[in-house]
């Protein structure tokens, strides 16, 4: 099947040569694909803005014989436009984006997280009072589906309840007789937080309304253990919390 | 692997944008077997460049000397500037004729993607020149794609204060194009420029 029909979200768009781009879209039945759309730079181009990032395509492709596929055919399904107008929609969606690309495998299958960037990028576009929670969230549940669900109401090695420590590489939260060396304090309020947000639905997640201290350590917590176990650092993190809010 | 010269310049051609390992090998070999001016041509082009193109102090955009030829012309209006990406863009305006005013070069957009951020842009430069030079209207013409959006919205939210007109190319449906090609975010946005006829 050379010529195949897909739907998918568009991750991110990569100038190639004088006029193409090379598009990566996180599918939903063939995992993260990357496809050549030809003269889509062109002001002309029949391609428009139904393959610029975050948009929710149906797309027909002519898989290569190398590693890119030839987009022939995009409409938009969504194209969750108020995150291209609001800069903090923008900031909490490309975290979004870059953490799927991380995660996503080639041409394999993974519909739950193509789900879960669907219903992040909706709850988003429905301009939440607090986008950065809302990517906070996406995160805890984007660590859970790839296997590093942090421990963070229990120890993550004996299960003894209120840890107070931290240390990523052990799991998670840690009490104090199972610690490595390595572990740092944490506080319950932090731990707390990032629970909430690890259990909060996607839509309501923007509602948690934490202080401001306590948000500083959990999230400097949750990136120190998403790097950690994504194994990459995740560029677009410093952004989110913020230098883009003037 | 390679040893030795070719693998430095394969190294060096593939830190180049847009150009990856294959291709670098590919130009490597190129140039290792052109005809020994050819090769020389090139590297002398790019000291050349090096050594006598910089960029203007005033707007960021390629220049010859200290200012660059626009910045220089006294009858171009200052207070009117026109923001852009990159150099080419303004090049590519210029030849439209249409900006009587000056412009202002940002060396790029915002991408968290690419980890490039507002403090790797010319964005206090431009407040400084809207303050100086008593601007009044900064025509915001990054490109029409997400980071250009996005870039565009950060300025004019840090122009917002200064009280200055901030304007935005509109974007629409393609001259030369049909209708029924527009996909739902062209259509919108062109709705929202409409004007009155
Ligand atoms: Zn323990
Ligand atoms: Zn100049």
């Amino acid at each position: 099947m050379p010529l195949y029909k897909e739907q998918g979200v568009v991750l991110r768009s990569v100038k190639l040569g004088e006029a193409d781009k090379i598009v990566t879209v996180m599918t939903q039945g063939a995992g993260k694909v990357r496809a050549v759309a030809k003269g889509i730079r062109k002001t002309t181009s029949r391609f428009g803005a139904r393959l610029e990032p975050f948009t929710h395509v149906s797309l027909m492709l002519y898989r290569g014989r190398g590693q890119l596929d030839t987009v022939t055919q995009a409409d938009i399904i969504a194209s969750h436009r108020n995150l291209r107008d609001h800069l903090g929609l923008f900031a909490a969606g490309e975290t979004m984006l870059e953490e799927t690309d991380n995660v996503a495998q080639e041409h394999e299958r993974n519909v739950r997280l193509f789900l879960l960037l669907l219903s992040g990028l909706r709850a988003l576009d429905a301009r939440p009072a607090d986008p950065v929670s809302v990517a906070e969230s996406f995160l805890l549940k984007l660590l859970s589906l790839s296997g590093f669900h942090p421990s963070l109401t229990a120890c993550a090695v004996c299960g003894a309840p209120d840890p107070t420590l931290f240390a990523s590489g052990q799991g998670g939260a840690v009490c104090a007789n199972c610690a490595e060396h390595d572990a740092g304090s944490a506080s319950c309020e932090a731990l707390r937080m990032l629970a909430e947000l690890a259990e909060a639905d996607l839509m309501g997640a923007g509602d948690i309304h934490p202080d401001e201290q306590v948000r500083r350590e959990g999230r400097a917590l949750l990136y120190g253990f998403a790097e950690y176990h994504l194994e990459r650092r995740i560029k677009s993190l410093p952004l989110l919390s913020g230098s883009l809010a003037p | 692997m390679y040893e030795g010269p070719i693998q430095d310049l394969i190294d060096e051609l593939s830190r180049l944008p847009g150009i990856g390992p294959k291709s670098a090998q590919r130009l490597a070999f190129y140039l290792v077997k052109a005809p020994p001016d050819e090769a020389k041509r090139l590297a002398e082009a790019i000291v050349t460049a090096k050594e006598r193109i910089f960029f203007c102090r005033e707007c960021g955009n390629v220049a010859e000397g200290d200012l660059c030829r626009i910045c220089r012309d006294e009858s171009r209006d200052r207070t009117v500037l026109c923001v852009v990406e990159e150099p080419k863009d303004a090049a590519t305006i210029e030849r439209a004729a249409v900006i009587k005013g000056r412009y202002h070069v940002l060396g790029g957009a915002i991408s968290p993607l690419d980890g490039v951020g507002p403090e790797d842009l010319r964005v206090q430069e431009l407040l400084d020149r809207v303050e100086r030079d008593g601007v009044t209207e900064v025509i915001l013409a990054t490109n029409p794609n997400l980071e250009g959006n996005a870039t565009a919205l950060y300025v004019a939210a840090l122009l917002k204060p200064s009280g200055v007109r901030v304007t935005r190319l509109a974007s629409g449906l393609p001259v030369g194009g049909d209708l029924e090609y527009a996909d739902e975010v062209t259509l919108s946005q062109a709705l929202e420029g409409r004007r009155e006829m």
